[in-house]
């Protein structure tokens, strides 16, 4: 009984996305029940991560057939972070839905999509079977296409149609490596696969299948070079969605990636090197595009590339501080990114425009404001102590150890690019003059708004600051966190354990 | 498509249809069949109603939104399969199961709930999809 808490988020979204069906009119009733929903599974997110914690793996098998029968549900601690970083983020995005989507797309049932991708998310980190996470991967492709395409705008549906075929491509790939992999080993359960695969007498075809999977994951974590469907579609939907897509969606396929590639096709050489080159080659066309852009949007767009890149190739070099590095940044990049697009709505709620040639002078009109928002963009570049800086040390450090100099001076290239793209930001939105803004009639001024709606547009990003900081100042906790995480994930014989005890 | 022969027979095919979806429904466990085929079988009934005798004919029929069966149909289906935690202690979606078969509908188990939730869901997207895609053409 007690090691099934690890689903009480996911059942919570799923009992809230249903009740809040049964309010499809009734706006105001959905946005209390979202957030109370959402704020309740932060609460039982942050329990499990405790609990996980303390005792160790958590495994169950849903419907009470045996591991390599049944769908395993496993805890550990790198699930459960996730599953607590999902809490925090959905329960931040919630909020902040309430006062930034406008009615006509809450009509259609925005919360209770929202809800369910949540829901999919907290599955496919706590999943332990490969087939149950293709599952979770289309709750959350069918969920993010509605919230995604909602409200019909030209532009929106066109970045929908891109985001949609090339994720639908990835699950294909994804399926078609699934296929496989069964026929090779049949099993699906990912602690028997991890034991069976190096029996496999066809070695050959299971680097074909690592390849499939690594395919498939790269185009659902934008891994350079089928990254391009992100910055065309990231920047079309509201900002609270994309804020929930760029914080948990492209990460979803990063963490199947680190899942797959340390418990089930390990030592594979091909793999490290194909990680490592393309992690180098996502970090330069992502901070590469990003500098160019005149959007916020798309410049934080093209930045989430970027840092993708540097958490394949924390994988890529595969040792235990590299990989300490990757789950750490991973922890902070959740957060930040989250709040960069919550910012990047605060600045249209601001000015009405997110376009860097039109913004300016927001220091000097809302000099509190800024500040705040200089926390988040700040963090982001990795000025010590703020909570980007500690990652990329350990990953700078991996690097260098290991003799991998490219990877070392991507990442050291990465970080500036990206210090020059938020400090362009910076200057251009925060401290250049701004020219006067014409504003649709229609558009409400941030002042015009009443304190408790002012409010829900900067309590959200206030309290992913409070975390971003504390991610930066509590540092020596997090890399705790990420340290044990990394010793698990290179431990496949205590996971097999906890599945099949 | 308002032919005198497809009228009369969608008059006598609707409710031999929907019959045939509980009997598929029923049959599912153990046997070809179950709660989403039962459930295109019955829309497909409702559909056959519209094309005969007009989609406003069949809303009529089916008094409420065809839409507002999807959530109870979830309802249905989450608490059953979330039952086996708060009865037994046991994993989620572990079948419980009466101990004597009742006549006619065999053994009752959370499995019939969750299809029947399934059943619900299946008709309800089913008839909202092709009943919106018929309003606007």
């Amino acid at each position: 009984m007690n090691e099934q808490i690890i689903i009480l988020p996911l059942l919570l979204h799923l009992v809230f996305s249903i009740s809040l069906m049964f309010f499809w009119t009734n706006i105001k009733a959905q946005k209390v029940l979202s957030i109370t929903g959402s704020f309740l599974a932060m609460c039982a997110s942050i329990w499990v991560f405790i609990y996980v914690w303390d005792n160790g793996i958590q495994t169950f098998q849903a419907g009470n057939w045996e591991a390599p029968f049944g769908i395993t549900f496993v805890g550990d601690t790198l699930a459960s972070i996730l599953v607590l970083l999902t809490g925090i983020t959905g329960f931040a995005v919630s909020i902040f839905a309430a006062v930034s989507v406008i009615k006509a797309r809450l009509r259609f049932g925005f919360y209770s999509v929202f809800h369910f991708l949540l829901m999919g998310l907290n599955g496919a980190f706590l999943t332990g079977d490969m087939f149950n996470l293709y599952v979770w991967f289309e709750i959350i492709i069918i969920s993010s296409f509605v919230l995604i395409s909602l409200g019909g705008e030209k532009n929106q549906l066109e970045g929908a149609v891109k985001y949609f075929t090339l994720n639908f491509l990835a699950s294909m790939i994804f399926l078609t490596g699934l296929g496989v992999l069964y026929g090779l080993t049949g099993t699906l359960n990912m602690a028997d696969l991890s034991q069976k695969i190096p029996l496999v007498n066809n070695q050959a075809l299971v680097d074909v299948t690592a390849f499939l999977f690594l395919v498939g994951f790269g185009i659902k974590s934008a891994v350079f070079p089928l990254y391009f469907w992100l910055p065309a579609s990231y920047h079309t939907p509201p900002s609270a969605v994309s804020a929930i897509f760029s914080g948990l969606l492209t990460k979803v396929g990063v963490y199947a990636l680190i899942r797959v590639f340390t418990l089930i096709f390990v030592n594979d050489s091909f793999i490290e090197i194909m990680l490592q080159s393309l992690a180098i080659l996502t970090i330069f066309s992502g901070g590469i595009g990003a500098i160019i852009q005149k959007n916020i949007r798309k410049v934080f767009s093209y930045l989430i590339i970027c840092h993708i890149g540097f958490m394949i190739g924390g994988l890529g070099l595969f040792t235990e501080v590299a990989m300490a590095g990757a789950i750490f940044y991973l922890i902070h990049d959740i957060v930040v990114k989250t709040n960069l697009f919550l910012v990047s709505g605060l600045i249209y709620r601001l000015k009405s425009t997110t376009s860097l040639d039109r913004l300016g002078g927001i220091y000097k009109s809302y000099p509190k404001l800024s500040l705040l928002m200089a926390i988040p963009l700040f963090s982001l570049v990795g000025i010590p102590p703020l909570s980007g800086f500690w990652p990329k040390l350990s990953l700078l450090l991996a690097g260098f150890n290991e003799g991998n100099y490219w990877y070392f001076g991507a990442v050291i290239f990465g970080s500036l690019l990206t210090l020059i793209a938020i400090a362009h930001v910076w200057a251009k939105a925060f401290w250049e003059d701004g020219k006067e803004i014409k504003k649709s009639k229609k558009f409400i001024e941030f002042n015009q708004l009443r304190k408790y709606q002012k409010m829900q547009y900067v309590a959200p990003i206030v309290f992913l600051a409070i975390v971003s900081l504390y991610i930066g100042f509590g540092a020596e906790h997090i890399q705790q966190v990420s340290l044990r995480i990394a010793n698990e994930v290179f431990d496949k014989q205590a996971y097999f354990d906890a599945v099949f005890k | 498509m308002k032919t005198i022969i497809l009228r009369t027979a969608s008059d006598f095919l609707l409710p031999v249809l929907l019959l045939f979806s509980v009997f598929i429904l029923l049959r599912g466990h153990y046997l070809p069949g179950g709660g989403f085929i039962g459930g295109l079988v019955a829309s497909i009934a409702f559909v056959l109603d519209a094309f005969a005798n007009g989609l406003e004919n069949t809303k009529k029929l089916l008094k409420i939104h065809p839409g507002f069966l999807m959530p109870f149909g979830l309802v249905i289906s989450a608490v059953a399969a979330i039952s086996p935690i708060i009865f037994t202690g046991q994993p989620i979606m572990t079948g419980l199961w009466a101990n004597d078969p009742i006549p006619v509908i065999g053994s009752i188990g959370s499995a019939l709930f969750f299809d029947t939730g399934v059943y619900l869901i299946v008709i309800g997207a089913s008839l909202t999809i092709i009943f919106t895609i018929s309003e606007s053409a």
